[in-house]
C-alpha cells in the first residue's frame, strides 16, 4: 500500500508544516513515517515520497544517504545505540561496549541470530552526566524507545525482548 | 542561586501551562505585542548584552537588528541540534521549562516580524520534539499562538522539525539546508541568514539557550540582566560539565565563574581525588587547555578564556584528569569529525580521513615520531581552508595536544621512534 494510503492524516499534517510551495522539506518526517514500521525505507516508499513531493526518487535516496538515522535495509528489531564519544569514554563507554558485545555474542554493527538487536556504536547523545549512555531503538514508536542511565553490563538482551 | 533558565529546578511542574503562568509565563511575550514595537524589542535584547549560546557568542540584539527589511517573509529558527560532544544544556532546558523557551521563540519572532518559526531539533530528540508539538498545542489552544494574538493583527506559528543524525546540521547553514528538504551542507557565506536564509528568506537562526533568556529580559529589563555576569559577557550561561569529574552535570552560573568553582564546587571535584591535567571547555571542538593553578582561577568569560588560548564556545566543559593522554583524546576528537564531515569541501574531507589514519596508528602504538609531526602539519594545512567551522574545529585539539602535551605523542610513538 502506498505512503498516502496507509497514513493520510498523517502525510497531510507532515505537509501542512511548510509552505505549499516548499512542500520538499517534508521529505524528512515523510522519511521516518516510511522507517515506523519496519524500521528501515522500501525503494517503493522513496517512490511514493518522490511522487507526493514532485522530487525524483534519486534526490529522495541521497536524502537517506546522508543522514545516519535513516536505513535502507532490514536489520534487527531494536537497534542498540551504545555512545563511545570522548565524555562517554572518558566514564567507561568503551569497556561497556566490550561488555556488551560478550554479552550478545556479536560486533559492533553486528545483529543477533534471531534478529531481535543490531549493535550500534554512536557519537554523542547530548546526555553526558549519565555517561555511559546508551539508548535503544525500536519499532514501536518511531524512533528511539527509552534511554536507560547507567544500564546494568548484563542482561540487557533479555531486558529488551522483554519490553 | 535562583535560576533564570532552569528554573524547574527551583518551580516544580513549570513545564505545565498553569504553573508558568502562574510564574509570570507570557506576560513579556503580551507585553512585546501589545505595547511595543518590533524595534523595541531588539532594542532591549540589544541593550542586555545577551551574546548567542551556540558556540560563537554573536551580540543577539544586533544579529536580530540586522534581518533585511526589504524582503519578505521572514523566519526564526531556533537551533536545537545540540550535538557537540560534551553539550546537553538544551535537551535539559526543553525538557524542563520548554514554555520559557518557547515564548522566547515567539518574542524573537515578533520582534523580526516573523509569522512562522520552526524549531530544528536533532533526530534523537524524537519524544522531545512530540512533547514540544503537546506544548505548543496547549499554546494555541490559549491564545498565545495563531491567528490575531491578544486582539492584535500579529500572528505566529511554531513547529518542530526533526533532523536525522549529522552533526553538521548545527552549523546554521546547513541547518537550514537540511529543513529545506536537502542534504545538510553549508552554504557559502556571506550572504548571511538574517539577508538570505530559509526559503532564500531573511532568518534568524538562534540557539534554544539564547531564546530561553528572552523572556526574563524582556520582563526585568536590559539592566537587571546586565548586572550579572561581566563586562565582556553578561549575564548567565549554563556549562555542561562532563568528563572525570564527581558530578557531571548542567550548572547555570553567571559567567565569570571560575573553572575552580566549577570543577571543585559544584563537579565536587576529580575521581579519586585526582588533579586535573586538561580542559576542554567547548566540547570536542575546543582546544586542549593545559592545567595550573593560573587556569583554575580563571573565570569564564569569552574573552577571558580566550586569554588561555581556547574558545568558551558553548561552553560544554570536558575535564581530563592526570590518567588520560591526549593521544587517546586526539584519537577520539578525530573519530568524531571524520565520521561527521560532510564530505562538501576537500580540505575538511581529506584531511580528515589523513588525522584519522595517523591518530589511530599513533594511538595503537603503530605510530613514529615522523607520524607526529606530519599529523601537526596535516592540521596546520586544513586551518583557514574550510568551508565552515566543522574543518577547523577538528583540528583544535590535534594542534594544541601535539604542541600543549608533548611528552604524550612522544610516549605514543617510544617504541617506534
Ligand atoms: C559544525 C558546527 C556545529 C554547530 N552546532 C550547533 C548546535 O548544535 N547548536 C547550536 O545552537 N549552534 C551550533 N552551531 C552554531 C550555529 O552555526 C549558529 O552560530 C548558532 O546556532 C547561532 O545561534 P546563537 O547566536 O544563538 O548562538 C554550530 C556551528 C558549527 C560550525
Ligand atoms: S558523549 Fe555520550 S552522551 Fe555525550
Amino acid at each position: 500500500m502506498s505512503l498516502e494510503k496507509k497514513y493520510p492524516k498523517e502525510v497531510k499534517q507532515l505537509l501542512a508544516k511548510y509552505p505549499p510551495e516548499h512542500k520538499r522539506s517534508a521529505v524528512m518526517p515523510l522519511l521516518y513515517l516510511a522507517q515506523r514500521e519496519e524500521g528501515y525505507i522500501t525503494r517503493e516508499a522513496m517512490q511514493d515520497i518522490a511522487r507526493i513531493l514532485e522530487i525524483t526518487e534519486t534526490e529522495v535516496a541521497s536524502i537517506v544517504g546522508f543522514y545516519t538515522l535513516y536505513h535502507d535495509k532490514k536489520e534487527g528489531k531494536y537497534r542498540m545505540q551504545v555512545c563511545t564519544d570522548l565524555p562517554c569514554a572518558l566514564r567507561g563507554a568503551d569497556e561497556f561496549l566490550d561488555n556488551l558485545c560478550a554479552n550478545l555474542g556479536i560486533k559492533v554493527g553486528e545483529t543477533t541470530e534471531d534478529g531481535l538487536v543490531t549493535l550500534e556504536s554512536v557519537m554523542c547523545l547530548a546526555a553526558c552526566d549519565r555517561a555511559p549512555m546508551f539508548q535503544t531503538q525500536g519499532p514501536r514508536r518511531h524512533q528511539v524507545s527509552r534511554v536507560h542511565d547507567r544500564g546494568p553490563h548484563h542482561g540487557i538482551g533479555r531486558g529488551v525482548e522483554e519490553e | 542561586m535562583t535560576h533564570i533558565l532552569l528554573r524547574h529546578r527551583d518551580i516544580p511542574d513549570i513545564n505545565t501551562l498553569n504553573v508558568y503562568k502562574k510564574n509570570g509565563g507570557f506576560a513579556a511575550f503580551k507585553k512585546a505585542v501589545t505595547k511595543m514595537k518590533p524595534a523595541e524589542v531588539t532594542e532591549v535584547v540589544k541593550n542586555s548584552g545577551l551574546r548567542g549560546r551556540g558556540g560563537a557568542g554573536f551580540p543577539t540584539g544586533m544579529k536580530w537588528a540586522f534581518i533585511d527589511k526589504n524582503n519578505w517573509p521572514h523566519y526564526v529558527v531556533a537551533n536545537a541540534d545540540e550535538s557537540e560532544p560534551g553539550t546537553f544544556k538544551d535537551r535539559e532546558i526543553m525538557e524542563g521549562n520548554p514554555f520559557q523557551f518557547l515564548e522566547g521563540v515567539a518574542i524573537a519572532s515578533y520582534a523580526i516580524g516573523a509569522n512562522a518559526a520552526y524549531v530544528y531539533l536533532r533526530g534523537e530528540f524524537w519524544e522531545l520534539a512530540a512533547f514540544l508539538d503537546e506544548k505548543i498545542a496547549e499554546m494555541e489552544e490559549a491564545g498565545y499562538l495563531g491567528e490575531d494574538l491578544f486582539g492584535t493583527d500579529y500572528s505566529l506559528k511554531i513547529y518542530t522539525h526533526l533532523g536525522a543524525g549529522a552533526y553538521i546540521c548545527g552549523e546554521e547553514t546547513a541547518l537550514l539546508e537540511s529543513l529545506e528538504g536537502k542534504r545538510g551542507q553549508p552554504r557559502v557565506r556571506p550572504p548571511f541568514p538574517p539577508s538570505y536564509g530559509l526559503y532564500g528568506k531573511p532568518t534568524i537562526v538562534n540557539n534554544v539557550e539564547t531564546l530561553t533568556n528572552v523572556p526574563l529580559i524582556l520582563a526585568n529589563g536590559a539592566d537587571w540582566y546586565k548586572s550579572m555576569g561581566t563586562v565582556d559577557s553578561a549575564g548567565v550561561k549554563i556549562f555542561s560539565l562532563s568528563g572525570r569529574v564527581r558530578k557531571p552535570g548542567n550548572y547555570e552560573l553567571p559567567f565569570g565563574t571560575t573553572f575552580r568553582q566549577l570543577i571543585y564546587e559544584y563537579g565536587m571535584g576529580i575521581q579519586e581525588g585526582r588533579p586535573v591535567k586538561a580542559i576542554m571547555p567547548a566540547g570536542a571542538s575546543s582546544s586542549l587547555i593545559a592545567v595550573d593553578d593560573k587556569v583554575l582561577d580563571t573565570p569564564m568569560d569569552y574573552a577571558a578564556v580566550r586569554t588561555l588560548g581556547a574558545d568558551l564556545g558553548s561552553a560544554s566543559v570536558i575535564v581530563l584528569d592526570d590518567t588520560v593522554s591526549m593521544d587517546w583524546v586526539v584519537n577520539k576528537t578525530i573519530h568524531f569529525f571524520k565520521h561527521e564531515s560532510c564530505g562538501k569541501c576537500t580540505t575538511c574531507r581529506e584531511g580528515n580521513y589523513w588525522m584519522r589514519n595517523l591518530t589511530e596508528r599513533i594511538h595503537s602504538g603503530k605510530g613514529t615520531g615522523a607520524d607526529v609531526d606530519l599529523l601537526l602539519n596535516v592540521a596546520k594545512q586544513m586551518q583557514g581552508k574550510c568551508l565552515c567551522a566543522l574543518g577547523e574545529f577538528s583540528t583544535m585539539a590535534v594542534v594544541t595536544g601535539i604542541e600543549r602535551f608533548p611528552q604524550d605523542f612522544k610516549q605514543a610513538v617510544r617504541s617506534n621512534s
